[in-house]
């Protein structure tokens, strides 16, 4: 998936046992189970013969019984229309009025989609022109994850970066999104502003005021916003919280409210559910031209999200509440999660805190440990050498030593001269110790 | 323009949107997904007036116009659903009598091919390499040995997002240079909407009605030729058996394709979705693949091939998992690398659908627990479907106005209907093509959805073609040919 990984297939001397992944924000990929109450109505969704057995709690059931009878033919096996199981998308809807308040949203502004990123690249579809003199440009924060970026390359449209701000806990400035629209306008038509909050890979979680210098600037500016708000459940600081940008354009009231056009991602895929695999996401649109979303309808409808994926959305919508069966259960696996990874947050500020070299902003939310590495002048002469970024150096001799595999910040963009590694919290704790001590080993015995 | 001024005037600001229809991508604007197109949105509308208890001459909507066998009542097969629920919730592999051994056993399999062990890690962005050595295996039994190399398969999400990808990577150029591909016509609506999307250049090249809609290597030098005066053509896409004509290609017609596609430097992108979906005598599915290596190497180390397979057709119909995989031949080195960058976009494909397609590739065999259950479930969905498809022909064919080609494959009958002139003389008026209206007319009096033949490709004057699945059960199926019947003679009727 990345050079890295590349270069280590290719049989990179191996003093470890097996490689640990601690690279990915894939939760089950890194071991953690999944929350028994999906599975539960997945598998009786697959193979209905088990709601007649008593192996499953009523709840699961009557869950099941309920989004079979909105398929086609009661069958998973159907295609379903846009915008997805009807049960779906109106606990989508339900979900969305009780996150934000106000009313739910019309279902036909919610399109369901294998994944957000899927959803993502729709959006980008209606926005961007990819050909011609002038290519639309959507602004994109630096560091970000790559797949946007591919995604909209892969369009033919321009990523033009501004620089989220370290010093400041990694938080979005409005002076210097001011400066990378006018160094847009430059280069290509801008037509919209990506935003990650809570943030991949740096752990930030904006605040209100900053979300609405966002929307007040979108509005300004003529930007389209784009929001991927999938770690929307991952936020571990005490006094933080996430609050979505369709609440705040809500709050804001006219012109805001009735103008800013907003598309806001999310998906099974993070959060509690970590169902990766299923590939669920969806998009939620609002204040989009009413033709515009016909054509919207026609590109969502020829890839619909495959109906396992439209399970996991249920359970993220519309969870088992106080007084269900299932309700216990879930509840325990939840907090046991919500546990482990406030657990690897405070446990990575420490070990890092203690390391030379390395300082790390407080990761508020999201999946991932985004901390800054100062390099020696030796290792920045050898990872020349070797023609590697410097920080891919560095984890290259992390895997090397330790086996553990994490992924560099040249991979998602940091401000020139810096260098910054990507560590799961999703993981065991015992692996970040194993990467600390094998941090210092490096740092010691090469630098 | 008045809703702009309403606003302006609410407001007091001018505010028009970012996106709008003008501002918009270019290209979408040329896209039409007719099988969801406005006659489904019709039938979808219908559907929910009956629901509210709102009287119809008819009290049911059937959806005949898309290949989606289970939502039509075919049943899934016991054994992938028993795999695929002990995937999910693996506690159940420790209940004693409800799932049979073996089916306990593949699911140990493929979960352990998982990344922690579960369905919802991502996968490797071009699938889970135990799926695509088992695919690989598949595809050298089903080619008589010919070798398939396990990292020429992408597993995709469902086998359009495959087509889509290849597509992406073959559209490139400017104006004269702009990339041409050619499409058979009647074609599935999915290949000129991603043309559309893409901004390429869509080359019709006709199907022979005369010869049962096979391929007429005449025709297709006939639009390659036309074509290369304003564009540059790169693919030639085939979907065999055909969708919606069902014809099942001739292994000699696929040899001249081949031969036709060398001689123009065309890729060759090969829809096989149906390949289990062949039922008339003396017809046989030959996979390109297959063809194009007994061919020698002259043709097998040379031809660039794309083939395509899916989990939605054949006798599985499982269209909601989107299970898919496509085999890439003689792709040059470097467009490979980008092809797997590409797919790496989407991230990875529905793993759930991954671990369906290593169930089809890999069925039960005899000797195992679940064997006969399964062979007896197969079998007789693929039989029910070849009756229903001998039905349809004879029914439609009894019908003055109406004639039918057999269907040889697939799941669709693609009957002709002849369209009285006045019919027309309305159609027009309405500013609808005449099949739109004969559809939309059988829609309103019926509650049977099928999809015109203008949403194929196909214009004709007075002579219209109609899409219906071959898939409800045989008696509703009866009851649905009688129906058309007699719409068809009321309809002719009325307008004579």
């Amino acid at each position: 998936m990345t050079k890295l990984h590349c270069i280590f297939m290719q049989g990179v001397k191996k003093p470890f046992r097996e490689v640990i992944d601690v690279a990915w924000g894939d939760a089950q990929g890194a071991g953690i189970k999944p929350l028994t109450f999906v599975r539960q109505v997945l598998a009786a969704c697959l193979y209905p013969q088990l709601l007649d057995s008593n192996r499953l709690p009523t709840d699961v059931k009557q869950k099941a019984r309920g989004l079979l009878s909105e398929c086609h033919g009661g069958s998973m096996g159907s295609y379903t229309d846009l915008p997805g199981i009807p049960q779906v998308a109106r606990e989508i809807s339900e979900y969305i009025a009780r996150r934000d308040g106000g009313d739910p949203p019309k279902t036909g502004n919610i399109f369901i989609s294998p994944g957000s990123q899927w959803a993502l690249q729709n959006i980008l579809n209606l926005l961007v022109h990819g050909h011609g003199e002038v290519r639309s440009g959507v602004l994109t924060p630096i560091p970000c994850h790559v797949t946007t970026i591919e995604s909209l390359h892969s369009l033919g449209g321009v990523s033009v970066p501004y620089y989220l701000s370290e010093e400041h806990g990694w938080e979005l400035q409005m002076e210097e999104l001011n400066r990378a629209l006018e160094y847009a306008k430059q280069v290509c038509a801008p037509v919209a502003l990506y935003v990650v909050n809570p943030g991949n890979p740096p752990g930030h979680v904006q605040s209100k005021k900053s979300i609405q210098d966002v929307i007040r600037f979108a509005l300004e500016k003529r930007l389209f916003l784009l929001v991927d708000e999938v770690y929307q459940d991952c936020v571990y600081a005490d006094n933080v919280e996430f609050v979505s940008y369709k609440k705040v354009l809500a709050e804001m009231g006219p012109p805001f409210s009735d103008t800013v056009e907003l598309a806001s991602f999310h998906s099974a895929s993070k959060g509690f559910l970590g169902e990766a695999g299923l590939r669920g996401g969806y998009v939620e649109l609002v204040n989009m031209d009413p033709d515009v979303i016909k054509y919207a309808c026609t590109i969502f409808s020829k890839d619909t999200a495959p109906t396992p994926g439209q399970i996991a959305l249920s359970v993220l919508a519309n969870p088992p509440r106080l007084g269900d069966p299932s309700y216990p259960l879930y509840e325990m696996e939840t907090q046991q999660m919500q546990t482990m990874i406030k657990a690897n947050v405070r446990r990575v500020h420490e070990v890092l805190d203690s390391l030379p070299g390395i300082s790390c902003q407080p990761v508020e939310g999201g999946a991932f440990a985004f901390p800054r590495v100062d390099l020696p002048p030796k290792a920045l002469q050898k990872a020349k050498e070797m023609g590697m970024e410097p920080d891919t150096f560095y984890c290259l001799r992390l895997l090397e030593e330790s086996g553990a595999f994490i992924t560099p910040g040249c991979e998602y963009g940091q401000k020139e001269g810096t260098y910054h590694i990507r560590y799961t919290l999703l993981n065991d704790i015992m692996l970040m110790e194993v990467c600390a001590i094998n941090h210092i080993l490096i740092n010691c015995r090469h630098f | 323009l008045a809703n702009r001024v309403e606003k302006m005037s609410e407001n007091g600001i001018s505010r028009p949107k970012v996106l709008t229809l003008d501002t918009m991508n270019p290209t979408v604007k040329m896209v039409e997904y007719a099988v969801r197109g406005p006659i489904v949105q019709r039938a979808v509308e219908l559907e929910k007036e009956l629901s509210e208890g709102i009287e119809k001459p008819f009290t049911e909507v059937i959806k005949a116009n898309i290949g989606d066998a289970q939502a039509m009542g075919q049943q899934p097969i016991t054994f992938f659903r028993q795999v695929l629920a002990l995937c999910s919730y693996p506690e159940l592999l420790n209940l004693d009598n409800t799932f049979p051994e073996d089916a306990k056993n593949r699911a140990r399999l493929i979960l352990q091919s998982c990344g922690g062990s579960s369905l919802g890690a991502y996968s490797p962005s071009q699938g889970i390499d135990y799926v695509r050595q088992d695919v690989a295996n598949y595809i050298e039994r089903r080619d008589g040995g010919v070798p398939c190399d396990p990292d020429n398969i992408y597993l995709t999400t469902g086998a359009s997002d495959g087509i889509t990808t290849i597509l992406k990577l073959l559209v490139c150029g400017q104006g004269i240079d702009r990339t041409g591909v050619m499409i058979s016509i009647p074609q599935y609506p999915l290949y000129s909407a991603a043309l559309a999307e893409l901004g390429a250049v869509q080359i019709n090249y006709f199907l022979n009605e005369d010869n049962c809609w096979s391929m007429d290597i005449q025709e297709l030098q006939r639009a390659v030729n036309e074509a290369r005066q304003h564009c540059h053509p790169r693919a030639l896409c085939i979907i065999n058996p055909g969708n919606p004509t069902g014809q099942v290609q001739s292994r000699d017609c696929i040899e001249d394709v081949i031969r036709f596609a060398a001689k123009e430097r065309l890729f060759l992108m090969a829809d096989e979705v149906y390949q289990d979906n062949v039922y008339a005598e003396g017809c046989k599915f030959h996979s390109f693949k297959k063809v194009l290596f007994e061919m020698g190497p002259e043709y097998s180390e040379t031809v660039e091939l794309a083939s395509f397979h899916s989990t939605s057709k054949c006798y599985m119909g499982e269209c909601g998992f989107r299970g898919g995989y496509m085999e890439v031949i003689n792709m040059d080195d470097d467009v490979k690398s980008q092809l797997t960058k590409l797919v790496s976009v989407r991230l990875c494909s529905p793993v759930p659908g991954q671990a369906l397609m290593d169930l089809v590739v890999n069925p039960p065999q005899p000797g195992e627990p679940s064997y006969n259950c399964f062979i007896k479930e197969r079998t007789a969905t693929l039989s029910a479907l070849a009756e229903k498809a001998k039905l349809t022909e004879k029914i439609l064919n009894t019908v003055p106005g109406i004639r039918c080609n057999p269907v040889q494959g697939a799941m669709y009958s693609f009957p002709c209907i002849t369209i009285p002139d006045k019919a027309i003389k309305e159609a027009l008026e309405k500013g609808q093509q005449p099949d739109m209206f004969y559809c939309m007319t059988m829609l309103e009096e019926t509650g049977i959805c099928l999809v015109p033949g203008s949403g194929f490709g196909q214009k004709r004057i007075n002579e219209g073609f109609v899409v219906m699945t071959i898939l409800p059960p045989i008696d509703k199926l009866t009851i649905l040919l009688n129906k058309v019947k007699e719409f068809h003679q009321r309809f002719t009727k009325q307008y004579s």
